[in-house]
């Protein structure tokens, strides 16, 4: 077979005007399904060699029906319902996502406030930033699991709502990424970017909004993105413990209570799960895309 | 006090001190500048000249010495905005346009939009760039760059220019092009140019004065006086007396130790 070459010639070079034909947008969206067909090929694949091998090699995970079901039965089951007069498995399962979703969002608004507030302050006084940042760090190395008890306990003793304190667990994981990249991306600037403002003898405002925030973007929206995936992680984590009877995180925990009698209920509540971590990381890299579309080698 | 634009009186300048990466940078500089004068710094790599025009724009802090900008410490007159500073690397901000790059003084001096965008433009027109206006610093070449940066320390029509080697990244048609629009500036405007550069042509061309100096420590060895008519014209630069002070240039460069090209 003749390989054709040079089909989708990529256009470099200064002219902005002489951007690619195909967006960057569909070329992910093609990398991202065929690899979503590969891990569907290599999770079937694993079932039937695993089949053949079973009793001979030691397996991680036996592959059978009841611990890894079959691709299409998991989608399948999003379609079917638990009791006649409920609507399918998939609108049940996205209505808790919205759900826990308000969670994740709020919990991503307060830890993302909070991280670009630490990050400020550091940026603006290497003291402060030497008394707090051991506090910042170490408060990552407390467990999730152990945290996310005492917030729902706390948060019930004062009286809240419960979403509020899944919320405060969510901001918990959220703020930490957002405060130490951004604090990075302050100091990112070229020194004699920062000389020549003070040249001007501009005020700390100026140079921090003229100068230092813009350079930051970058750094900020790859916080971001690694925070939106962990607000939900936290949302769905901060659930469990929680006397709710709403949210994803429940339906995860139901569904692992009922997972011999319906394993493909878990796997089908974990796909919604990622689905709406990756959407929410969708957003934002469309908002960064726009934000940042003037930079070098944006285009 | 006085009128003179610089006064140095033995300014010396130790980077790291007392570490073992300590470097004397500059020792024992004595130099008074002229309001209006025309002043190039000339030497090779690392003799200082940079670090002085970074003391004088208060932009680095003297170990020893005495500096005085407009008859203000160089904190005041740095706070009054006396100076402009062109940097060696012409730093524009990538996110920011031409037009934007060059009114980023302006906004900050609290000048109004309509005029902050008649003044980049016309700033901008004068480096030969006024059709880039709405580009972004990396679409350009490096001395296109380099002529954005001149605009944006011409814009806000300081007294003092302190340059460093504006020129070097430019062709030479371009360069003696911009020579020309910097004297016309100079002479029409009567600021005071610090000008650092490594091309004995073009110190001896657009300076009053020529300070050597030689490094290691970063000291002035000579300072000539380059008493050619004004204006400047292209005659000039074939004028024997023009040949003369290049080679009076060149050989206190020798004297001071230093090879030339
Ligand atoms: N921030 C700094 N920290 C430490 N050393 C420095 C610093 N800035 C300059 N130096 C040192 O001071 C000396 C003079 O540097 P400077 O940049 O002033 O030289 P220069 O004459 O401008 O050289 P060039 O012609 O290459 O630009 C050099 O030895 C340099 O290593
Ligand atoms: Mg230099």
């Amino acid at each position: 077979m003749e390989v054709v070459e040079g089909t989708s010639r990529r256009v470099e070079g200064r002219d902005a005007s002489n951007r690619s034909p195909i967006p960057p947008a569909f070329r992910s969206l093609v990398w991202f399904l065929a690899i979503l067909a590969s891990l569907v090929l290599a999770w079937e694949l694993y079932k039937v060699v695993g089949k053949a091998l079973e009793g001979i090699v030691p397996l991680p995970v036996r592959p059978d029906n009841k611990s890894m079901p079959h691709v299409w039965d998991i989608v399948g089951v999003l379609f079917t319902r638990r009791l006649p007069n409920e609507p399918i498995l998939l609108v049940v399962l996205l209505r808790e996502s919205l759900f826990t979703f308000r969670e994740a969002l709020i919990g991503f608004a307060v830890g993302t406030a909070v991280g670009f507030s630490l990050a400020i302050a550091f940026s603006q006084s290497r003291l402060l930033e030497r008394a707090f940042m051991p506090y910042v760090v170490a408060s990552q190395t407390v467990p999730l699991v152990a945290i996310a008890p005492i917030i729902v306990i706390w948060g019930a003793k004062i009286g809240w709502p419960v979403w509020i304190s899944v919320s405060i667990i969510s901001a918990y994981l959220v703020f930490f990424p957002v405060a130490i990249n951004t604090l990075r991306g302050l100091r990112s600037p070229d020194p004699t970017a920062m000389e020549l403002m003070r040249s001007y003898a501009a005020g700390r405002r100026d140079t921090l909004w003229k100068v230092q925030a813009p350079a930051a973007m970058p750094f900020i929206f790859s916080a971001l993105k690694i925070s939106a995936t962990a607000s939900v992680v936290g949302a769905l984590v901060g659930e469990l413990p929680s006397s709710l009877n709403q949210g994803l995180g429940r339906a995860l925990l139901s569904f692992m209570y009922t997972f011999i009698t319906g394993p493909e209920k878990l796997f089908a509540a974990i796909l919604v799960a990622s689905l709406l971590s990756m959407s929410f990381v969708g957003v934002i890299a469309t908002v960064e895309h726009y934000v940042l579309r003037n930079r070098r080698g944006s285009r | 006090m006085s009128e003179h634009a610089v006064v140095a009186e033995g300014v010396g300048k130790v980077f790291n001190a007392g570490s073992t990466d300590q470097v004397e940078a500059l020792k024992g500089i004595d130099l008074t500048i002229e309001g209006g004068e025309f002043v190039s710094l000339i030497g090779p790599s690392g003799c200082g000249k940079s670090t002085l025009l970074r003391l004088i724009g208060d932009l680095v802090q003297p170990s020893s010495g005495r500096l005085e900008v407009n008859g203000k410490t160089p904190h005041q007159a740095r706070l009054d905005r006396d100076y402009a500073m062109v940097f060696q690397k012409a730093t524009l901000l990538e996110w920011r346009t031409v037009g934007k790059n060059v009114q980023l003084p302006l906004e900050i001096m609290g000048v109004d939009k309509a005029d902050r965008e008649r003044r980049s433009r016309d700033y901008l027109d004068l480096v030969q760039l006024g059709e880039f206006v709405d580009h972004y610093p990396w679409q350009l070449s490096g001395g296109m760059q380099q002529r954005v940066a001149i605009a944006r320390g011409l814009v806000f029509d300081p007294a003092l220019l302190l340059m460093d080697e504006p020129f070097g990244a430019l062709d030479e048609m371009t360069r003696e092009r911009m020579q020309m629009e910097l004297m016309d500036i100079w002479r029409r405007t009567g600021k005071t140019v610090v000008f650092v550069t490594h091309s004995i042509p073009e110190a001896v061309f657009l300076s009053t004065r020529v300070v050597v100096m030689s490094p290691r420590p970063g000291r002035i060895t000579d300072v000539i006086d380059v008493d050619l008519p004004q204006p400047r014209t292209f005659d000039t630069r074939e004028s024997t007396p023009y040949y003369e002070k290049m080679t009076e240039v060149r050989e206190a460069l020798r004297a001071a130790g230093v090879g030339v090209e």
